[in-house]
This record gives structure tokens, C-alpha cells and sequence, in this order.
């Protein structure tokens, strides 16, 4: 019982993390195309000008403005990086935010050296805020599912009920007749990408702060973002929720349950030896690899993603 | 057109990085000196420049030649290390230094191996400043490498002769990253805990993959469930820093056990979290009895860093005392010289056992306080000793059977 | 990802060029150069380093033969490639244990087979997609193979790999593979070989329909073939010439780890075709070059070598998506046509601006480096403080000179400024 709470919540908060990590993804990759390589960039930025504005300003101005910042890098690099490149295709693309991560990576260590930096969350917010079996849970793991949750809805909101939303979704699928209709598309194309930069921003300045904040930070976030995206379907934002929530959960179960490759042969039947190399190998062990697992066997059967509306 | 920014950066560093004299002994620096893990490249290079310089000063080495450091970034990729391996030689660098990475290091030695075989002219040594995976000393020992760091299972041996005296502790949970290292860590921890506390119940043994978990909540999670008394991880990194904040954040208040608690950044990326929780076992902390105070502030002043590789300064002062005695600073002859040396330092006597290769020192179990005289990388935080181990605790047996030259 | 094609200048049919002479030239001038290389330099180093652009090409040709060629944009190249060098590895190993009586000189070809049959295994369900999910397919392929050639060691040796002695079994050619220098030859002529080869594949009627695939596959199946079957099939053998590569890396190294899967590798196989260019079939040659020439020797000069990476990548994208192949076709062209006498002074005075623009970034970059405690910069009797405006002042200068030039010089080519189409 004890063991099912605990991984629920942990798992639960998980896939909030990851959802406020690729959340600007989504939206930048199904609504634009663009395999936003330098998308972890953007969140290290975000990390890395919270923690130099949050010793000027506080904590809480910065939570603000360093996504608003992060998002205006965002705009100016769409429209002087990408939008000159858009025209030579997906992979010129690709590679320009390739060379951006570079760039971003080498550039916050020019600034604020190679060694992590000490950025924490305010003492209000590490506060312990319930206990739960003996373990306590930090206000700020709270905080955070909170501004995952608030980042849904609004995005959500934004996309399906304002003006602004219909039209950035008649601007993907018919660009020219947006234009025809006196809207301004390539400025939409920007917002878009600054947006998504700013979000990006925005779980910097959180998860910098539950994580650590250092110049490897964007490295190690690897692809994971992109699983999210693909996994959850493109085009989807409840989609991108739902596959954070499920590979959240997918881990933490794994994680909990500990029983080896041998052990589960075992029990359906199939008789292994329980410490072979193969065999031995648990379910803990490979957990953050299931994702991949995922992703791979989701593009096989179900390449539209848990609820993409379209195939890429 | 693009060789031109070559040239034009090539120059750059040609006027920068080389001022060769002729009687220059070379030392090469292979570790990443760009990338993610420049930070602790960096960081490795600093002390040894910094050592050198020292020598310089005092004299040079064998006879007053000048030593070198030259920096060469391997990225932490085998295949690259042994590129920058073949560009040292070319340089005329006969001396190897790397610490990061047990796949360099072991691709190093089988190079250095070959190379000496093949070009019995040109020897090299290769000195280990931080790679710690036993084979080094063991099955895969070679007369040519030199570690001067404690390996994994003396690191192991330590820990355990303390906490045989601690007998509140019952439950022990190790945790590693699932690579060569983090293998050997558990391994040597359940051989040796069963013989020295055979009372003491290894409630969790788990391996997860190098560099990916971002959440480490629901292992502190099933820690508690297991009643663990004590963690012991070889986890480096945010791999570290994450299971410190992760434990911090669920309370839960157990002494955890690392290899690499106070150095590459740690203190600062665990911050409170880790205050009176972490422990590390090192050969140094900048608050063990009869560190040299002066020494670390000028240091400090220098390079902008904390003394973190003490054995840096071991290394060099063995390796002048070994060129010393030996009068010449040819491979073959350093390497009978420093087969066996001991040597003096502040902290005690250390001695390069003659049948690995493998220095043995005293080693220290301290753990993170905010209550210290000299604090670490500019937080308010330093380690104080638990619990001195004599270098001559730290021998473990060795399977090695060295080849030496004729 | 219909886009990509966008990226692909059209390949010129082969074989357009009529003159049989035509055709041989520019493999004979291939093999001098890799006959004169070793004269040119003759270090230690130079070696090394040939070797490694060798092996490189090699890996970077096969990977333009999916992208360049097939369309498909792969994550995870470094699958086969690894795969390829380990199979090649325990070959070697088990010439010296069982003292078998193969030359270590052929090992490439057990790395091509070991390719060929993990891209036939495993390309089977990579290849029923096309475009972006097969993009991810191979990215998480890529991911799950890295990681379990962690776990196991009985294969990979773990962490520190596995070793190999190339010194072993019966001599091909009176070929000493000890030193470095002998190993050049080994290279050599691998890389001529599988070159050759790759360059054959792509006059095969397969080939050819390869850049049909590619263009427009919605009418392939109209003559008659299957897209799926055939971008599998130049799957297939992309993977082998990757694995051929890995053969070629096993025996250079003599030592591989399970990081070779990695995805630095993946994607540095990218760049590398990319920068040379994926529209001519010698481009990933100039892009595998450039790039180990980076990655090993400006890392020596200075601690920002990647910054110049992401820099020019950026820079090369932008400006040139053709590649550098695409600059050598148009100088080419020109002297086809006979206007390059006109076209030589625009190109002069972009070169110059060039160069200003770049020694201004430099200059800037590294005194940003020195920033953090470093020491000044000393260059052509002057030296610069990071802490002293004059550096500062100067590389600004240089960086707004040559941008502006620059500038002056494409403002009647075009207006960048197009709106993005569907």
C-alpha cells in the first residue's frame, strides 16, 4: 500500500516535471516542424538567469521574468536563426538548433563558468508543506505540480478558446490562406517559437532548482523531451500531459517493483535461469530506458502517438 | 575559407600555449578539457600546473630540468584519448597523466602497453590520478601505470573497518550508477560488509543508468521502506547531487556514504541538503589534521579553485623524488625508481607498492558540516574527519602479475 | 517530412559527364592524394589523425548514402557502426586466442557483414516508416542500444570495452599494422575501397531508384516497386559500410567501448555530412576532414573549440546549406563556364570579409575565455587583458567591419527576408 501511494505521487510529480519540460516542445515541433534540438538549451538558460536575477530581484520577480526573457531570446532566434533557414528544409533546421545548443552551452559557461551553481528555491518554498508515512514533501514539489497543472490549463485554453489560438492553428495546416486573410503568419510563427521558448524557460527556473543547475543540465535532459512529444502524438498537448503522466509512472512502478527480466519470464511460464546476464537484469536497472522502449514500439504500431491527430 | 579560422585560432594558441625549452620534461594531461565534463578537466589541470610551477621554482627536477604540463581534451572518449595519446608522444611528452573515466584509462594502459612494446625507444608512463576501477592494480595491471589514487576496494576496506565500529548501524542500502565503477563499488561493498559485520543486512543493492534518473524520489522511497540505516553509493555527479536533494527533500535523515562527496562542485550543487548526510572518503579534505594552511590559500588565491587532488601534489613531488634518484627523467629509469618509493608528506608516509603499482596513503572519512574552519567552493560549507584509516589499512590483496622489462 | 528533400540540392544524375576520362579523374586523383598524404606528414600525429579522418569518411559516406541519398534521417548511425567494429573486435580477438588463420587486413569485411545483418534484423521495423517517425524510431533505437551495450559485458565488455592486438595472424601485402604508419596503408586502401563501392551502388538501378524514393515516393509504386522494400534495402547496405567503418575503427584503436553508440557519435556523423554537403557524393568527404581536424587538433589551442563548432555549423547552415561541396561545385561551374575571371574579385572580397568577421569572434571569444582568471591574450606583438577595454574595442571593430561588409556584399545578391511556406 505504502509502496503504491508513494510511487503514484512520485510518479505523479515526475510526469508533471517532464511535462513542463516539453510542453514548449509540443508546441514548437507539431505546430512548426521544428525538431528544436536546443530546446533543453532554452530550460538551461532559464535555470541559469533565474539564479543570476534571483539574487538581484528575489526569487519571485525572476520566476517571471526569466521566462520572459528566455522567450524574447527565443523570438530573435526564430526570426534571425530560423526563419532565413526555414527555406532550405527540416534538416537545415535541425542542425541550426544543433549548433544553438552548442552555442547556448558554451556561452552560459563563458558567463557563469563550468561548476554548478548554488541556485535554490526560497526558504518558503522548501518549507516541508505534508507528511505522508513518515516522508515529508517540500513546499516546492507542490509548487510545481501546481505551475505544470496552471502551464495545461492555460496553454489549453489559449489553443482552443481564444481567437489567437484558432488562428495559430489554421496558420500549420493552411499557412498561405491565413495569409490571404490579412494575418500576419511568419509574426505568428515567432510567437509560436517564443512561446515555446518561454515555457521551456519557465521549467528551467523550477527544475534548476529542484535539479541542479550546471553547464551539463541541457546534455542531460537528452532526447527525453523528444518522447514526450512523439509518444504523446504531434499536434496534442493533452496528448503530451497524458504520455508525461504515463512515462511519470512508468518509471517510478518500474523502479518500485525491482523484479529482474528472469523473474517475469518465470511468470508467465517460461522456465530461465533467475541471475543470467540477460535475465538478471531488472526492471529497476532498465527503467529510465523504458521511455525509449516506448517510443520505439509506439512509432512502430501507433506512429499518430496516443492522441495525435495526424501522422507527421 | 574555414581553414582560416584554424589558422587564425591556431595562432592564437601557438602564441599562448608553447614557450618550450629544450630542457623541458613533458607531461601530458589527457582528461576533458571541453564538453560536460570540462569542469572537472579543468579542474584536475589546475592542480598540476600549479604543482609544477612549484617544482619549477624549487629547482626542476633531475638536475634542474623545468616540468611542462601540456592539457590535451580527450572529451572522455576512449577512441579520442588514444588521438591525443599519439599527439603527447609526438610532443616528446613521455609522462601520461588522466583520472576521469575508467574506459580512458583502460584503453590508456592497453595503449601505453603496446606503444612501450613497439617503440621501446620512446617509453611511456602512464600516472593514474583518479581513475579507481581495481583492475588497474589487478588483473589488468601493467609495470608501466601508477595509480595514485586509493582504488574502489581500498576505499572499500576503509569504509568498512569504520563502520565495523559503528554498530548502531544494521541496514545498509547501496545504490550505484550501472557501469564498471558503480559494479565494483557493490561488489567490494557486500564481499567486505559480509566479513567485517556479517550482523549487517544489505537491504537494497540497485544499479541505475550513468546520467539518466532526474528523479530519485522513488529510490529514498524504497530506502525507507527497507529501514536502511546507512546508503552507500559511488554515484558522482548529479547522479550524486540529485539522490542528496531527493533524500534531503523526503527527510529522511540517514548518513550517506559517497566517493566523490567533496569535490567537482558537489557541496555547492547539494548545498543544506547534504549538511551532516554526506560523508566522502578521501586522502584529503582541506580540514584534516596538518594540512598545510599556507599552501591551500595560495592556492586558492591562484587558481581560483579549492585543493581538492592532494595526490596531485603527492604525484609530482614522487615523481621529481623518482627522477631525482634515478638522475634522468627516462621512462624506464622513473619507473624502477618509482617502483617502491616512499614518501613524506604532511599528512604521513605514503609508499608505491612494488607489485601493482599502487600508492598506498591514509586515507579519511569526513562528513559535509556547516561548522568548520575552511569551507569549500565558496559556500559556507567543509568536511570534518570522522575517522583516520593508516595507509598501511588500505592493502588489499592483488591478483596482479606484473611483466617487467628485461 | 516531405521538407527534407528541400535540404538536398538535386544530386546530378551520375554519369551525366560523357568522357570516360572524366569519370577515372577524380578517383585518380583520390588515390594520389592518399598516396601522397603519408610524405606530406609524416608524424606520429599526422598519421593518428589521418587515420581517424579515414575511418570517418568511410562512416559519413555510408550515412549520406541514407540521408543524401535515401532521404531517411537517421539518430542513431552509430548503432551500426559500433556493431560492425565489436563483431570485427571479437573476430580479431579470436585470431589471436584461437590463432586463426585470417588476415587482421580483411577484419572491415566481417565489420560490413555484422552491419548488413544488424540492418537487416533490426531495419525491418525501423524502415515501415518514413520522415520524421522514422527520425525518432532511430533516436530511440539508438538510446536502447547505448544503454545496453552498458549491461552487457559479456559482449561489450562494459565500460572498458574490449581489446584487441592487431599484430596478429598471417600478414596481407607484407603489411606491418604496428606502427601507426603501416596502419595508414590499411586505411588507405579501405577507404578507397568501400568509396568506390559506395560510389557503384549509387549507378545501381537501386541506387537510382533510391533518389526516387526519396523525391517522390507516392509515385514509385506507379513503375512498379515498393518504397518500403526499397529504402530498406539502402538501409541494409548503409549499414554495412557503417559497420565496414566500425571494422576499420576496431583495427586502428584496437580498443572499443560500448560509448561509441552514443549519440555524440550519431550526431557527429551528421554534421559531418551535412557541413560537406549531401547534394555531391565527395561532400561527407570534406565534412569528415574538417570536422576530426577540429575535434582533435583546435581543441589544443583553445578550451572554446566547440563554441567555433556550434558557430560554424550555425554560420554554414544559414549562409551555405549545400555544404562545403556545394562552394567547390560553384567554383567549379564558373570555370565550366569560363566567367569565374568575373566572379573572382565578389569572391575575394567576400573571403576578406570572412576573415574579418571571424578574427573579430575569435579575438572576442577568447578574450571572454580569459575573463574567468585566465591570462592575457598575446598575439602578433600585442597583448590584450580581458580586463582592458582595448581588446574589446578591437574585436567588436573587427566583428562590425566584416559583418557589414558582408553585408554590403549579399545585399544585391537577395532579401533574406522570405515568409515561411506550408
Amino acid at each position: 500500500m505504502e509502496v503504491v501511494v508513494f510511487s503514484l505521487l512520485n510518479g505523479l510529480l515526475y510526469g508533471l516535471l517532464l511535462f513542463m519540460l516539453s510542453s514548449g516542445l509540443t508546441l514548437i515541433f507539431s505546430m512548426m516542424g521544428v525538431l528544436n534540438f536546443a530546446h533543453a538549451s532554452f530550460y538551461m538558460l532559464g535555470a541559469y538567469l533565474a539564479y543570476a536575477m534571483g539574487g538581484q530581484i528575489g526569487f519571485w520577480p525572476a520566476l517571471f521574468l526569466a521566462p520572459v526573457l528566455v522567450g524574447v531570446a527565443g523570438a530573435l532566434v526564430e526570426r534571425y536563426g530560423l526563419r532565413p533557414v526555414h527555406a532550405n528544409g527540416h534538416v537545415a533546421e535541425l542542425l541550426f538548433t544543433f549548433g544553438l545548443a552548442y552555442l547556448i552551452e558554451e556561452i552560459v559557461k563563458l558567463f557563469w563558468g563550468k561548476q554548478p551553481v548554488p541556485y535554490r528555491v526560497p526558504d518558503v518554498l522548501s518549507q516541508p508543506i505534508f507528511t505522508l508515512f513518515e516522508t515529508t514533501y517540500p513546499a516546492f514539489r507542490v509548487f510545481m505540480m501546481v505551475v505544470a497543472l496552471l502551464m495545461f490549463g492555460v496553454l489549453w485554453l489559449l489553443l482552443k478558446r481564444t481567437r489567437a489560438g484558432l488562428m495559430i492553428q489554421a496558420a500549420l495546416t493552411h499557412p498561405h490562406m491565413v495569409g490571404h486573410l490579412g494575418h500576419n503568419v511568419p509574426l505568428i510563427f515567432m510567437t509560436v517559437f517564443g512561446i515555446g521558448c518561454a515555457l521551456a524557460g519557465l521549467a528551467g527556473v523550477i527544475g534548476g532548482a529542484i535539479l541542479v543547475t550546471e553547464p551539463g543540465m541541457a546534455h542531460s535532459l537528452g532526447p527525453i523531451v523528444f518522447v514526450v512529444v512523439v509518444v504523446g502524438g504531434m499536434g496534442s498537448l493533452t496528448g503530451a500531459f497524458v504520455a508525461s503522466l504515463l512515462i511519470g509512472m512508468l518509471q517510478t512502478f518500474a523502479i518500485a517493483v525491482g523484479a529482474s527480466i528472469g523473474d517475469l519470464l518465470r511468470l508467465v511460464g517460461i522456465p530461465v535461469a533467475p541471475h543470467g546476464e540477460l535475465t538478471g537484469i531488472t526492471l529497476a536497472q532498465i527503467a529510465p530506458m523504458l521511455p525509449f522502449l516506448l517510443l520505439v514500439l509506439i512509432l512502430i504500431f501507433r506512429p499518430r502517438g496516443l492522441m495525435g491527430a495526424r501522422e507527421t | 575559407m574555414w581553414t582560416k579560422i584554424i589558422a587564425a585560432a591556431a595562432s592564437v594558441g601557438v602564441m599562448t600555449a608553447f614557450a618550450a625549452h629544450a630542457q623541458t620534461v613533458k607531461i601530458a594531461y589527457i582528461d576533458p578539457l571541453s564538453g560536460p565534463f570540462a569542469n572537472v578537466g579543468d579542474q584536475g589541470l589546475k592542480h598540476f600546473e600549479y604543482m609544477a610551477n612549484k617544482i619549477n621554482e624549487a629547482g626542476g627536477i633531475a638536475g634542474g630540468k623545468k616540468v611542462e604540463i601540456i592539457g590535451l581534451d580527450n572529451k572522455v572518449d576512449a577512441k579520442e584519448s588514444l588521438i591525443q595519446f599519439q599527439k603527447a608522444v609526438d610532443q616528446g611528452a613521455r609522462f601520461i597523466l588522466q583520472g576521469n573515466g575508467s574506459s580512458v584509462a583502460a584503453a590508456l594502459v592497453d595503449a601505453v602497453n603496446k606503444h612501450n612494446r613497439r617503440n621501446p625507444d620512446q617509453r611511456v608512463l602512464f600516472l593514474n590520478y583518479a581513475a579507481v576501477d581495481p583492475v588497474f592494480t589487478n588483473d589488468g595491471c601493467s609495470y608501466w601505470h601508477f595509480r595514485f589514487d586509493a582504488d574502489a576496494d581500498m576505499k572499500m576496506e576503509a569504509l568498512t573497518n569504520w563502520l565495523a565500529e559503528q554498530k548502531a548501524i544494521k541496514n545498509v542500502y547501496i545504490i550505484g550508477q550501472d557501469y564498471s565503477f558503480g559494479k565494483a563499488v557493490a561488489a567490494a561493498a557486500r564481499s567486505m560488509i559480509a566479513k567485517k559485520r556479517p550482523d549487517v543486512k544489505i537491504v537494497g543493492d540497485e544499479l541505475h543508468p550513468l546520467g539518466k534518473v532526474k528523479d530519485f524520489s522513488p529510490y529514498v522511497a524504497k530506502m525507507r521502506a527497507a529501514g536502511t540505516d546507512l546508503v552507500i553509493t559511488g554515484n558522482w555527479g548529479p547522479d550524486m547531487s540529485l539522490l542528496v536533494k531527493a533524500a534531503a527533500d523526503a527527510n529522511f535523515n540517514v548518513p550517506i556514504l559517497t566517493y566523490y562527496g567533496g569535490g567537482l562542485g558537489a557541496p555547492t550543487a547539494m548545498g543544506s541538503s547534504a549538511v551532516d548526510r554526506v560523508k566522502q572518503i578521501t586522502e584529503f579534505h582541506e580540514n584534516v589534521e596538518g594540512a598545510p594552511a599556507a599552501l591551500m590559500d595560495d592556492f586558492e588565491k591562484k587558481t581560483s579553485y579549492d585543493l581538492y587532488y592532494w595526490r596531485a601534489k603527492t604525484l609530482m613531488e614522487m615523481l621529481k623524488a623518482a627522477a631525482d634518484k634515478a638522475g634522468s627523467t627516462d621512462a624506464t629509469a622513473v619507473a624502477a625508481a618509482l617502483s617502491g618509493l616512499e614518501h613524506k608528506t604532511e599528512l604521513g608516509t605514503v609508499t608505491m607498492r612494488t607489485d601493482n603499482h599502487q600508492l598506498l596513503q591514509p586515507l579519511f572519512i569526513s562528513t559535509l558540516s556547516d561548522k568548520v574552519a575552511r569551507t569549500v567552493e565558496g559556500t559556507t560549507l567543509g568536511f570534518k574527519t570522522d575517522y583516520r584509516i593508516e595507509a598501511d589499512a588500505t592493502r588489499t590483496p592483488t591478483t596482479c602479475k606484473m611483466e617487467r622489462p628485461s | 517530412m516531405t521538407a527534407i528533400d528541400r535540404a538536398l540540392p538535386a544530386m546530378r544524375p551520375v554519369g551525366v559527364r560523357s568522357s570516360p576520362l572524366a569519370a577515372v579523374a577524380p578517383w585518380l586523383l583520390g588515390a594520389a592524394i592518399l598516396l601522397a598524404l603519408p610524405f606530406v606528414f609524416p608524424s606520429r600525429t599526422g598519421f593518428t589523425i589521418m587515420n581517424a579522418i579515414g575511418i570517418n569518411v568511410v562512416f559519413a559516406l555510408s550515412y549520406n548514402m541514407l540521408l543524401g541519398q535515401g532521404g531517411m534521417l537517421s539518430f542513431g548511425h552509430a548503432v551500426w557502426f559500433g556493431l560492425g567494429g565489436f563483431a570485427a573486435m571479437h573476430m580479431m580477438v579470436a585470431i589471436d586466442k584461437l590463432a586463426l588463420p585470417v588476415p587482421v587486413f580483411l577484419l572491415p569485411l566481417v565489420g560490413f557483414a555484422a552491419g548488413l545483418l544488424a540492418g537487416a534484423v533490426l531495419g525491418w521495423p525501423i524502415c515501415r516508416r518514413a520522415g520524421t517517425p522514422f527520425a525518432m524510431i532511430t533516436l530511440g533505437i539508438g538510446e536502447l542500444i547505448a544503454a545496453a551495450g552498458l549491461m552487457f559485458v559479456t559482449v561489450f565488455g562494459g565500460e572498458e570495452g574490449i581489446k584487441g592486438d592487431r599484430v596478429v595472424g598471417p600478414m596481407l601485402f607484407g603489411l606491418d599494422l604496428g606502427p601507426q604508419g603501416g596502419v595508414y596503408w590499411f586505411i588507405a586502401f579501405w577507404v578507397f575501397a568501400a568509396a568506390l563501392a559506395m560510389w557503384a551502388f549509387t549507378r545501381t538501378p537501386l541506387g537510382r531508384l533510391s533518389l526516387a524514393v526519396r523525391d517522390n515516393p507516392d509515385r514509385v509504386p506507379f513503375i512498379g516497386y515498393d518504397p518500403q522494400r526499397v529504402r530498406y534495402l539502402v538501409f541494409m547496405v548503409a549499414s554495412g559500410f557503417a559497420g565496414l567503418a566500425g571494422g576499420m575503427a576496431a583495427v586502428n584503436y584496437e580498443i572499443l567501448t560500448p560509448q561509441i553508440f552514443g549519440a555524440l557519435t550519431s550526431g557527429n556523423v551528421l554534421l559531418m555530412a551535412f557541413i560537406g554537403g549531401l547534394g555531391a557524393f565527395y561532400g561527407p568527404i570534406l565534412g569528415a576532414v574538417l570536422i576530426v581536424l577540429m575535434q582533435s587538433m583546435l581543441s589544443d589551442y583553445t578550451e572554446g573549440w566547440q563554441l567555433y563548432v556550434g558557430l560554424l555549423f550555425m554560420g554554414l547552415v544559414m549562409f551555405a546549406p549545400g555544404g562545403l561541396a556545394s562552394m567547390v561545385e560553384g567554383g567549379a561551374r564558373a570555370v565550366r563556364r569560363g566567367d569565374w575571371r568575373e566572379r573572382a574579385p565578389a569572391w575575394a572580397s567576400g573571403a576578406l570579409a570572412f576573415a574579418v568577421l571571424a578574427a573579430g569572434i575569435v579575438l572576442l571569444v577568447e578574450l571572454a575565455f580569459r575573463a574567468h582568471g585566465g591570462g592575457a591574450l598575446r598575439l602578433a606583438g600585442l597583448t590584450l587583458r580581458p580586463g582592458d577595454a582595448m581588446g574589446w574595442i578591437i574585436g567588436i571593430a573587427l566583428v562590425s567591419l566584416g559583418a557589414g561588409l558582408l553585408r554590403l556584399l549579399t545585399r544585391r545578391g537577395h532579401d533574406g527576408d522570405t515568409a515561411r511556406p506550408a
